[in-house]
C-alpha cells in the first residue's frame, strides 16, 4: 500500500432476518473479510458496540452465523440533535464450503472487531503428491 | 365484555393497528430501495466519515460515532472554538503473502471530520471513550446555559 486514501461514508446495510424477531428493532449486516490459508479460514467482522457477552457465534451443518446485539451508549434523558447513523443488531450467515474443526474455533473481539479462525480438518489442506516413477 | 373479548381475539390483528402500515412501509422499500424510505433513518447525511450521532442531556453534549477496529493511538480529537475534530487513520494490517481472499469488504484510510456543536458548550471540559469500536466525545454545557431554578423570594 504505498498511498492511504480517505475514508468514505458507508451506509450500515439493513438487512431482512429470515427468522421474525421477538423483539423489534433495526438489523444490520456487518461488512466482513474472508480469507484462506493453507490451514484455516479466517473471517473478520466489523461490528461496532458489540461486547463479548452480546455476540452469538453458531456453526452448525456448514451454516456459520453471527448475531450480536447491541447496547445503545445513549442515555436515558439524552435528545438527538444530529442523527446520522441507527443503532441495531447485526446479522449475518455464511455456507462455508470446507469442512471445520470445530474443536479448535477461535474467536477475539477487540475493539468491535471480530476475528475467527476457523481451521480445517487436516483431510482438507492440500498435500503434495509426490509421483513415482 | 364484548370490547375485551374483542380485543383478546388474536386472530383479529387489534393488538397491532400498524401492522398494515408497517407491511405496506416493508413493500416500498422494497420498491424503491432508497434511502429515503428506510426506518431509522432520517435522511440526514454529511457525506463525510466517520458518521455521527450527537445527542444532548441537561449537562452534556455526546457525540458518538461507530469506528470499529481503532484504538485511541489511531485517533485524534481536537476541540476548537465551538467544533470537535475528529480524525484518524484506520488500519487494516496484511495477513501476511500466502492469503487467498473470499470477500473483501472492509476499509482502510485516513478520515477527519468537524462536528459543530451549538452554542452553550465548554470547550474546556470535553472528555472521550472508546469502547468495543464506539467513540464517545462528551462535552460539558457551560454554567451560564444550563437551566436553573430562580427562587421566589
Amino acid at each position: 500500500m504505498s498511498e492511504t486514501r480517505e475514508l468514505q461514508v458507508r451506509e450500515k446495510q439493513e438487512v431482512n432476518v429470515p427468522a421474525e424477531q421477538t423483539r423489534p428493532g433495526l438489523v444490520f449486516s456487518p461488512l466482513v473479510d474472508i480469507f484462506e490459508t493453507d490451514k484455516d479460514i479466517v473471517l473478520l467482522a466489523d461490528m461496532p458496540g458489540v461486547s463479548t457477552d452480546n455476540l452469538d457465534v453458531d456453526l452448525r451443518e456448514n451454516i456459520l452465523t453471527l448475531s450480536a446485539e447491541v447496547v445503545s451508549g445513549k442515555g436515558e434523558n439524552e435528545q438527538d440533535i444530529l442523527k446520522e447513523y441507527a443503532v441495531g443488531k447485526f446479522y449475518r450467515q455464511f455456507t462455508l464450503s470446507e469442512v471445520i474443526d470445530q474443536s479448535r474455533i477461535e474467536a477475539q473481539l477487540t475493539n468491535g472487531v471480530l476475528r475467527l479462525v476457523l481451521p480445517k480438518v487436516e483431510k482438507a489442506t492440500p498435500r503434495k503428491i509426490s509421483i513415482t516413477s | 365484555m364484548t370490547a375485551r373479548r374483542l380485543f383478546d381475539f388474536p386472530g383479529l390483528g387489534w393488538r397491532n393497528p400498524f401492522a398494515e402500515l408497517e407491511r405496506m412501509q416493508r413493500e416500498m422499500d422494497r420498491l424503491f430501495g432508497d434511502q429515503f424510505f428506510r426506518s431509522g433513518w432520517p435522511g440526514l447525511h454529511a457525506g463525510v466519515f466517520p458518521s455521527v450521532n450527537v445527542t444532548e442531556d441537561q449537562d452534556h453534549f455526546y457525540i458518538r460515532s461507530e469506528l470499529p477496529g481503532m484504538a485511541a493511538d489511531d485517533l485524534d480529537i481536537q476541540a476548537a472554538g465551538n467544533s470537535v475534530t475528529i480524525s484518524g487513520e484506520r488500519r487494516i494490517p496484511a495477513e501476511g503473502d500466502n492469503v487467498r481472499y473470499h470477500r473483501r469488504e472492509r476499509e482502510a484510510g485516513k478520515f477527519s471530520r468537524i462536528v459543530t456543536l451549538p452554542n452553550g458548550a465548554d470547550m474546556d471540559k470535553v472528555s472521550a471513550g472508546l469502547t468495543n469500536g464506539v467513540l464517545t466525545v462528551t462535552i460539558a454545557k457551560s454554567e451560564a446555559t444550563k437551566p436553573r431554578q430562580i427562587s421566589i423570594k
